[in-house]
């Protein structure tokens, strides 16, 4: 597929900000999301978790569950006798239903359905677990020590050096030049440790989903989630199902932010759903989520940064080490990949480590790695401008990538947006504005890629010239708009003649994921090129019915216009024409697209945050934020303004707040939002959204994707501007009280 | 499990008395969460709300009564309560959300028994009593000897509290709560201090009450605290030595929501804040 | 076990319920009435996306028992529009775009309801400290706030 795909036009849809289409049902309550539905017959399923970090499974009595008066299915581990091939697959199965042991506290060990919520948990009481409690480690640094207790042999890649635990998995690198030249060159060197804590996305929707599965390997699943072909692979890979055989439909979704891209319990439904022979239902449990589903990594990072006193950085590493919770895979790669991306340099050399410890799986968390590769870069190059005294916008801009500048992580940037996003910032009234006693500014940028991916997207129009859009991605965001706006652009017809759904597995081929800040790219590009595929369709009906050659057909307007030689001969056949005769003039008309998008465009921010710091008590409170980023072309502003607020305020609660806590017994101490404490309303200021629009040269309109980016600056911004409003620098995340006021007493 | 909805204070007592597992159901903002939680599994829930008494806020000889069912959210919109101990009211004003507020009432704060309950600390500074109903009466018991342990309180079988009183308030007095937690709402208090003081007339401290919360197994009611403040014009000088009282009073722990260090310092600086606050009320400046 | 029998009103209609004693008001409208507009986000009272109106009364109702409702009215995310005509605030956020999974804006309307029924013209501090029970996790709160700033401010001039 051509990159060059962008062409400039006047827009007349796209770029406005009308009410969008899902919103009537969700301010009235009647949007169905993964809890909300129910079937006849069904049961309420629930499950036993491990209380124990490590724990070898001795056996499991499920007896007297089974006895139990509205009991319907109880299963274990030995109820999955399909074995996957695919390690992957199999890593799955284990985290949904542990094997011979529970890897993490909250580690599913059985299950059960019953008549009724109430029975279903007291049939999980009466599951016997004879445990044998192993050694464990839930720190990464203390993971990674040969002496450090192992959470599954045999996983180590090659690519591991010597002198690590098995706990190592992989390890990968990235980078050129020689750092260690560019480090003798520099008029000042800054090299320090940082740490964050893990931090989970915090949807306010917990996972739900109602299955059903006959003996016979039908089956339908109904589920919350960010990727229903996703979960449809997963779950009939795992239970050794067909995935044609098996139909899955996405519920509305209550927030996702990378959470969601797993499968974490949908094979355990099913599996009760065949054991019981009727519909099962199970709903996590707050405490469940936090407990059993993957947080983002925490990390433990070391960077050394070197810089000439005119602000230009001469070389750069940083070593990432990522915990990937209880099996192999992780995101230190991706932190090794973009943390360094936002520059020009001539000497960068990252590495990243991928380590299991006994903690839930790591699952992706809006920009998976990005906010921890960025942290400490962006801290450190903010140590160095206060050391140098310079201008922190300046020395970006001296230091920023362009387009032709290699990359950190390898390519070569095509035009990007990261000078207009810091330019932006610098004449931002923000930047000037004064700041009192205790108050510090701090900015930060941060990059990330963007995916496109397997996409389809079938446009059909009816017969009296509406149009039904369908695409296989969940709308976590908004996309259902903007598909609708783009549609209707490209048809040129009003946006109520347009109407999108979410299509189950059985009605689109594969779709990928609905993350990487994908969708309004890569199923915006198919919208479009689904439209145009409809509309050569009915340029060819038009040209049909005026016996002219279809070459000399234009369509403009929501119409067929004949052009060329015969313009004006014939008056314009509307689209609601051409649908009224399609019947006679060859069928009904339905335009599709499937592709494997490419070209998505990278996308840079720069936010700008003051905060103050009561001295006495280490309290940081935000008082004013400014996101600027670049957002390719935005569709739908307002949605693209509540991704940049939105990022912002998940970034300000990972970087003052949020933290899981384990004790020393290995288990999860904060599993609730008591205590796991995202931002609330009093906690915020009003977050000022500022789009930059440099288009992406791989989309038609110059989208790219706008999720996902907004969560990388946070952390350092934040922390840059605590640090100078407290007169030292703080290292370690979250900067919560405690942590704030130790560190003002240590100065 | 059974559910109760007793319409007199005998009749509570009648079925508390009869059934050791049951348990009294005011807001529910504590027990449905240990319900939830699986923590307890009483037989009985007796819901105290359809009791008449125990749903008002009454004047009573120059101070106030208020029923052991009365949610925080109806204090703070009681403007002549308010107006005599906006300390008390203003921490029940903190437990939890408006939604919260709506259901939590003082005296489930009180025998939730949590170190870190919010209304205890202004209470026992505003020398508030309990009235206990049970089976041999009522008797009338300082708030701070109610709970005796995380979890623990001295109640005995078949008692409840009924009411909570608060004493006529003097003139020149007043009072303040203030307590510490990361977000600016929905965190469950770190460090808590409720102070009460009287000025004499010529702008002493005649008297002072100090009352930390969260810095121990149960509230802490400190004469140490109250002895830097009496005597003294509450100046700077004495404002410090509250601080350093305070701190010295403090025994917390090191858990998810603090360190020993970190409470210890902090029960300092809200004590002298919490003094500024009440003393500008005991003035009449604000 | 024995079933309570209670007799409510939820939203403006008398409604009967069997329900267990230890059922919560969240789960006979979701699970018994088919009321699924109210949300449970945590079951601890921690997010608000349950919240109700209880005799005028914003409430959490996974923190009340069904039992208790008896005799009370129940005001739900469902009775807030008339018919099909949007609720100022409805139609507010729809405009505003304070919203965007949706999963917490069922309660944040009934809160934000409730706000403005006792306080026609909150400052923005006020109103971010009466939704602070309210978790949202996609908007940063931005446009919420000023959907229920700019409702007030037409219902004042309305009125």
């Amino acid at each position: 597929m051509p990159k060059d795909e962008y062409q400039s036009r006047d827009f007349r849809v796209v770029g406005t900000r009308p009410i969008r289409p899902d919103g009537i049902d969700k301010v009235t309550g009647k949007a169905r999301y993964g809890a909300d539905i129910s079937a006849p017959g069904m049961l309420w399923g629930a499950i036993l978790r491990s209380p124990h970090a490590h724990a070898r499974i001795k056996g499991i009595d499920t007896s007297k569950a089974r006895a139990m008066k509205g009991v319907k299915a109880v299963i274990t581990r030995a109820d999955f006798t399909h074995q996957p091939e695919d390690a992957d697959m199999a890593d799955i199965l284990d985290n949904c239903m542990a094997g011979d042991k529970a890897r993490y506290d909250g580690h599913a060990v059985a299950a059960v359905a019953a008549t009724s919520k109430s029975i279903a948990r007291a049939a999980l009481a009466a599951i016997e677990v004879d445990y044998e409690v192993l050694p464990h480690v839930t720190d990464v640094d203390e993971a990674m020590k040969p002496s450090a207790p192992v959470v599954e042999t045999g996983r180590q890649q090659e690519n591991v050096p010597e002198g690590y635990s098995e706990n190592v998995t992989g390890r990968s690198q990235y980078g050129h030049g020689d750092p260690e030249s560019g480090f003798e060159k520099a008029d000042l060197i800054v090299e320090r440790s940082f740490k964050t804590a893990a931090t989970h996305q915090g949807y306010i929707e917990p996972h739900a989903c109602l299955a059903t599965l006959g003996s016979d390997g039908q089956g339908d699943l109904w589920v919350c989630t960010q990727g229903h072909y996703m979960v449809r692979n997963v779950c009939a890979g795992v239970l050794g199902l067909d995935a044609g055989q098996l139909r899955v439909t996405a519920s509305e979704i209550g927030g996702g932010f990378g959470g969601k891209t797993h499968v974490w319990m949908e094979p355990t439904a099913l599996m009760l759903a065949r054991k019981s022979g009727k519909p099962v239902k199970l709903v996590m449990s707050r405490d469940e989520v936090f407990r059993a589903t993957g947080p983002t990594a925490s990390s433990s990072v070391d960077v050394k940064i070197g810089m000439t006193k005119d602000g230009t950085i001469t070389g750069a590493t940083a070593s990432y080490r990522l915990q990937a919770g209880a099996y192999p895979g992780g995101i230190a790669f991706l932190s090794a990949m973009c943390g360094f991306a936002p520059y020009d340099l001539e000497n960068v050399r990252t590495e990243g480590f991928e380590v299991m410890t006994n903690r839930p799986k790591a699952a992706a968390y809006r920009a998976p790695g990005a906010p921890m590769g960025a942290y400490p870069v962006e801290s450190v190059i903010d140590e160095l401008c206060q050391k140098l005294d310079l201008d922190p916008l300046e020395t970006r801009l001296k230091n920023a990538a362009r387009e032709g500048t290699k990359s950190s992580y390898g390519p070569t940037y095509p035009a990007i947006g990261l000078e207009a996003t810091l330019n932006a910032a610098k004449s931002h009234p923000h930047w000037s504005a004064p700041l009192g006693p205790n108050q510090g500014r701090g900015v930060a940028c941060g990059f990330w890629f963007n995916f496109g991916g397997d996409t389809c997207v079938s446009l059909m129009v009816n017969p009296d010239g509406t149009v039904s859009l369908s695409e296989g991605n969940p709308d976590i965001g908004g996309s259902r708009a903007s598909m609708t706006m783009m549609a209707a652009e490209e048809l040129g017809v009003p946006l109520d003649q347009v109407r999108t759904i979410i299509a189950d597995t059985a009605s689109l081929g594969q779709n990928e994921v609905t993350d990487g800040s994908r969708v309004t790219f890569a199923v915006g590009l198919a919208t479009i090129k689904a439209a145009r595929h409809a509309i050569q369709i009915m340029k060819e009906r038009a040209a049909m019915t005026w016996g002219i050659d279809p070459e000399a057909v234009d369509w403009r307007d929501g119409a067929a216009h004949p052009a060329g030689p015969n313009a004006g001969k014939f008056p314009p056949m509307t689209i609601k024409e051409i649908a009224a005769i399609a019947s006679n003039t060859g069928g009904p008309i339905a335009g599709h697209h499937e592709v494997n998008a490419e070209g998505a465009g990278v996308s840079f921010a720069t936010h700008m945050v003051d905060t103050e710091v009561d001295p006495e008590t280490g309290a940081v409170k935000v008082l004013r934020y400014t996101v600027f980023q670049d957002a390719g072309k935005a569709v739908h502003p307002d949605y693209v303004e509540g991704q940049f607020q939105g990022g912002a305020a998940q970034g300000i609660g990972w970087a003052i707040n949020e933290e899981y806590i384990y004790g020393d017994d290995g288990r999860l101490q904060n599993a609730g939002f008591l205590d796991y404490r995202i931002p609330v309303a009093s906690d915020l200021p009003m977050i000022e959204p500022v789009i930059l629009e440099i288009p992406n040269p791989g989309h038609p309109y110059g989208v790219r994707g706008v999720g996902e980016t907004s969560i990388v600056p946070p952390l350092a911004a934040i922390a840059n501007s605590v640090s100078r409003a407290a007169g030292v620098r703080l290292t370690s995340l979250p900067m919560s009280p405690p942590k704030v006021l130790a560190a003002l007493k240590a100065e | 499990m059974r559910f109760e909805t007793p319409t007199s204070v005998d009749q509570a007592v009648a079925l508390l008395a009869a059934d050791p597992e049951a348990r009294l159901l005011a807001g529910g903002t504590d027990l449905l969460v240990r319900l939830r939680a699986g923590n307890i599994a009483p037989s009985t829930i007796i819901d105290i709300k359809r009791i008449a008494e125990m749903t008002v806020i009454s004047q009573e000889d120059g101070g106030w009564r208020i029923g052991a069912a009365v949610p925080s959210a109806e204090m703070n919109e009681h403007a002549a309560l308010k107006a005599d101990w906006p300390g008390v009211v203003e921490s029940a004003d903190l437990i939890g959300s408006t939604q919260i507020q709506g259901r939590a009432t003082l005296a489930g704060n009180l025998c939730n028994a949590s170190p870190a309950a919010d209304s205890v600390p202004a209470m026992v500074a505003a020398g508030a009593t309990a009235r206990i109903a049970g089976p041999d009466g009522t008797r009338d018991v300082a708030v701070e000897d109610i709970p005796t342990g995380v979890g623990k309180t001295s109640l005995g079988k078949g008692e409840l509290v009924t009411s909570i009183h608060l004493p006529p308030k003097p003139a020149r007095s007043g009072d303040a709560y203030l307590r510490f937690i990361p977000r600016t709402e929905m965190d469950i208090a770190v460090v808590g201090c409720g102070i009460y003081v009287t000025l004499d007339d010529q702008g002493k401290i005649s008297d002072a009450r100090v009352a930390l919360g969260a810095v121990a197994p149960t509230v802490i009611l400190s004469q140490s605290c109250a002895d830097t403040l009496i005597g003294t014009a509450g100046d700077d000088a004495a404002l410090d030595a509250l601080a350093a009282a305070a701190s010295a009073e403090a025994k917390p722990i090191d858990d998810k929501r603090g360190t020993i260090a970190f409470r210890k310092d902090v029960a300092g600086v809200l004590a002298k804040r919490a003094a500024r606050i009440a003393l500008a009320r005991a003035r009449g400046d604000s | 076990m024995s079933q309570i029998h209670i007799t409510t009103t939820i939203n403006g209609d008398e409604t009967e319920y069997l329900c267990e004693a230890d059922e919560t008001l969240l789960d006979v409208l979701r699970d018994h009435l088919d009321m699924t507009g109210s949300k449970e986000g945590c079951g601890t009272g921690d997010c608000g996306a349950c919240s109700v109106v209880v005799d005028g009364r914003l409430v959490c109702s996974c923190l009340m028992l069904a039992a208790e409702a008896e005799g009370r009215a129940i005001e739900t995310i469902e009775g807030m529009g008339q018919g099909d005509q949007l609720h100022p605030l409805q139609q507010k956020f729809l405009e505003h775009a304070a919203l965007q999974c949706g999963i917490c804006t069922p309660g944040i309307l009934v809160a934000a309801k409730n706000l403005l029924e006792r306080n026609p013209n909150p400052s923005e501090e006020e109103v971010r400290y009466w939704l602070a029970g309210n978790l949202c996790r996609c908007t940063g709160y931005d446009k919420i706030i000023r959907a229920v700033m700019d409702t007030a401010a037409d219902m004042r001039g309305a009125a």
